[in-house]
């Protein structure tokens, strides 16, 4: 066969000009940079409330000396029912498990459910029977709630919204403000586990092991390492966007460095063979019931003995530990010793080609 | 896990990063074909093992990367205006064309779906009789052996209402264009394993001994490209320019036969245009005259239509190997995964998205001191 010859002209161009991002794209919920901009470009301007610079999970509130964590959480999951869990007990123990990552206990939550014209009675009651049972495991209470109906087509099945309030019972302020260089970064369990789940089912994979959704409360890890009067700097949970995001936001909001070690950081078989499959890294996978714990790291033995009987998903790990700097950075060893940058998901986490 | 793990063994990883550097006396400027390959070296960070006078460049075995946007406004325009339901490997979404890409498609309303495999597209055509259903069948010969069994299975299962809108480019004539070109600095491949999984090696020989370039067949895990380097940093001291297979647990010299004999069957042979690089003659497959009925462009008359060429991508220069993603001006800066200049910025397998995921900074530092 002759060698082709090739027009250098072409080489110098890419025909490839800039996206229009004028409409909502899918990408813009997938809790990555671009969900970041749509928070930084249009809802901080317009609600320019001190609570909502603070990039936590929730508000932190002070009123005639009670100290308030308010949070709230939309649920939006297809399909309703998937293994470990399903959309209403998502919605529970999401905004448990914000309320508990501003080291309050939960305490009351609210529902407001938007119906799809034709829905089942029968899956709602299904959903609504499952967020009673969340409800019950995690301690709380649902106080008031609303609901909707929309036409057959203007909503996928049943949407929950769910607020909920909680009490600080301590002195701590619990924001990547409080991380310290030196302290020790925990991770309360394994990772992967609810994201591959929703994606397996999705996709239509079966595995040898059926993957199950982590999907879980977290408020008693959090107060028994309150209880054990451990001092807590900041708490995360890793919902979508996986570990690196979270690390990524508490990182530059807290203008530190994160090192962590690949080795450390604990994921199961079938999960790991799910990802590569998939051509997927677990450290953005979505979890709902796993999070990261910063502490002294004198203090790390004890909230790791701690963790290990009060977390899901255990054993917990010390995965790594924040530096001074470069400010905003996180870093990672991997398995073969050499160090590279971690960085937050752009959009969402797309199965590849080949 | 079973045939990963020891593939990443750092032990055997650091034996062999000493064993290069060993039997390195001059700068070598390797490429590896394979976006797979290019995102695993700077995962695990392969490149800073190797001593300095080893340069890795980076190939253009990105599908994503080299799928022509016109194509992507063909697969817009399937979804927007003729109201198919457009089925694609994901990464295609982000992709810009000339005008949108097809996430921005799907918000204006587009039926565009995400699939694992193009015969569920084939299921989702006889899901849905009254419409029409595309599958976005782009890649290399990895992917081909599918795609053709798609069309295969719609035939004989009557699915008329399926077709594939494809752009499959091959390995072989893009090595050869590199080392045709005036200014190519590449002198050694590491080829892509999972190619040549299917098609076997045979190709390889004489493009190694016309242009006088070592070709070794290299896998994707740390163990596996720290050989392939291995293998070709020896033949190039020693002025060598042959075949090796490196990649032996899953590559054939015949590759595989049975998927080699479905591509044929379906596909021939045809002229291609890269994204950035240009036609390369012969370089594709184009669906054969017997299966029109299942050719996208030819069902709905899909017309060429001129490109766009005004901004300031150096993808072509990336894909070839001439510069690097931190010698664009416009890398990490007004180009970014948000907000892509060039399609290497979007896929998973892209160079500039490896670069940027797990190194921006350090280039940014490179940048500044002049590197």
């Amino acid at each position: 066969m002759p060698t082709p010859t090739l027009n250098s002209a072409a080489f110098s161009s890419c025909p490839a000009p800039r996206p229009q991002r004028s409409q909502i794209t899918i990408a813009h919920g997938g809790g990555g940079r671009l969900t970041q901009d749509l928070i930084d470009r249009v809802f901080r301007p317009a609600f320019a409330a001190e609570a909502l610079d603070a990039q936590h999970d929730g508000a932190l509130l002070a009123t005639r000396g009670v100290r308030l964590a308010f949070t709230t959480d939309a649920h939006v999951v297809t399909p309703l029912f998937f293994p470990g869990s399903d959309i209403g007990k998502i919605a529970v123990n999401g905004t448990v498990n914000d309320l508990a990552m501003c080291g309050a206990r939960p305490q009351w939550l609210s529902a407001a459910f938007v119906l799809e014209e034709g829905l089942a009675v029968e899956t709602l009651e299904r959903v609504v029977q499952s967020m009673r049972a969340a409800a019950a495991a995690a301690g709380v209470t649902i106080v008031t709630g609303d609901t909707k109906v929309v036409e057959r087509g203007k909503a996928d099945q049943l949407y929950i919204t769910t607020a909920g309030v909680g009490v600080i019972e301590h002195d701590l302020v619990i924001a990547p403000s409080s991380v310290r260089a030196g302290d020790a970064v925990l991770l309360s369990g394994d990772i992967g586990r609810h994201g591959m789940a929703i994606m397996a089912t999705r996709a239509g994979l079966a595995f040898e092991s059926p993957i199950e959704s982590d999907c879980a409360p977290l408020a008693a890890p959090v107060q028994a390492l309150f209880a054990a009067g451990l001092e807590i700097h900041c708490l995360r949970d890793l919902t979508r966007g996986g570990l690196a995001t979270s690390l990524v936001e508490i990182a530059e909001t807290a203008k530190l460095a994160i090192a962590i070690d690949e080795e450390r950081v604990p994921v199961t078989e079938p999960v790991r063979g799910a990802c590569e499959i998939l051509g997927l890294e677990p450290l953005y996978v979505a979890n709902e019931g796993r999070f990261v714990c910063f502490v002294p790291a004198a203090q790390a033995d004890r909230a790791l003995e701690i963790l290990a009987r009060t977390a899901p998903g255990g054993p917990p790990a010390l995965i790594g530990h924040v530096k001074a700097a470069p400010a905003g950075r996180v870093t990672l060893r991997s398995v073969i010793g050499a160090e590279r940058i971690v960085d937050r998901l752009s959009g969402e986490q797309l199965p590849r080609i080949c | 896990m079973k045939y990963v793990d020891e593939y990443r063994d750092a032990a055997l990883v650091r034996k062999l990063a000493d064993a290069i550097a060993r039997a390195t006396t001059r700068p070598w400027t390797i490429m590896e074909i394979c976006g797979g390959q290019t995102h695993a070296i700077v995962k695990f960070g392969l490149d800073d093992l190797l001593p300095k006078n080893i340069t890795l460049v980076h190939g253009p075995g990105c599908p994503v990367c080299v799928t022509s946007a016109e194509l992507i406004d063909h697969a817009v325009e399937l979804a927007l205006t003729h109201g198919a339901i457009l089925c694609s490997f994901g990464d295609m979404l982000r992709v810009p064309g000339n005008t949108i890409d097809l996430l921005t498609a799907k918000a204006r309303g587009g039926d565009v779906r995400i699939v694992y495999s193009p015969l569920d597209a084939v299921t989702i055509a006889q899901e849905n009789p009254a419409r029409p259903v595309v599958f976005f069948a782009v890649g290399f010969e990895t992917t081909a052996p599918a795609n053709a069994m798609s069309v295969l299975r719609a035939a004989r299962e009557r699915a008329t209402n399926f077709s594939i809108l494809t752009s499959h480019v091959l390995v072989p004539p893009a090595m050869r264009a590199i080392l045709g070109a005036a200014d190519n600095r590449v002198q050694g491949f590491l080829a892509a394993g999972h190619v040549c999984t299917i098609m076997g090696v045979q190709e390889y020989g004489p493009i190694a001994r016309e242009h006088g370039a070592p070709i070794i067949i290299t896998g994707f895990e740390p163990v596996d490209i720290l050989e392939g380097v291995l293998l070709c940093v020896q033949q190039l001291e020693s002025g060598r320019a042959e075949v090796e297979n490196a990649y032996s647990r899953a590559v054939r010299a015949e590759g595989n036969v049975h998927a080699r004999r479905i591509v044929e069957q379906v596909f021939e042979i045809a002229d291609r245009d890269w994204r950035g690089i240009g036609v390369i003659p012969r370089s594709g497959l184009a669906v054969r005259a017997e299966f029109a009925a299942f050719d996208a462009a030819r069902r709905f008359r899909l017309t060429p239509a001129a490109s766009d060429a005004s901004t300031e991508c150096i993808s072509g220069a990336i894909m070839r190997g001439v510069k690097k993603p931190q010698h664009c001006p416009a890398f990490a800066t007004r180009c970014t995964p948000e907000h892509p200049l060039g399609a290497p910025m979007v896929s998973s397998e892209g160079a500039c998205a490896a670069y940027y995921r797990y190194r921006h900074r350090t280039a940014e530092a490179e940048a500044t001191a002049g590197v």
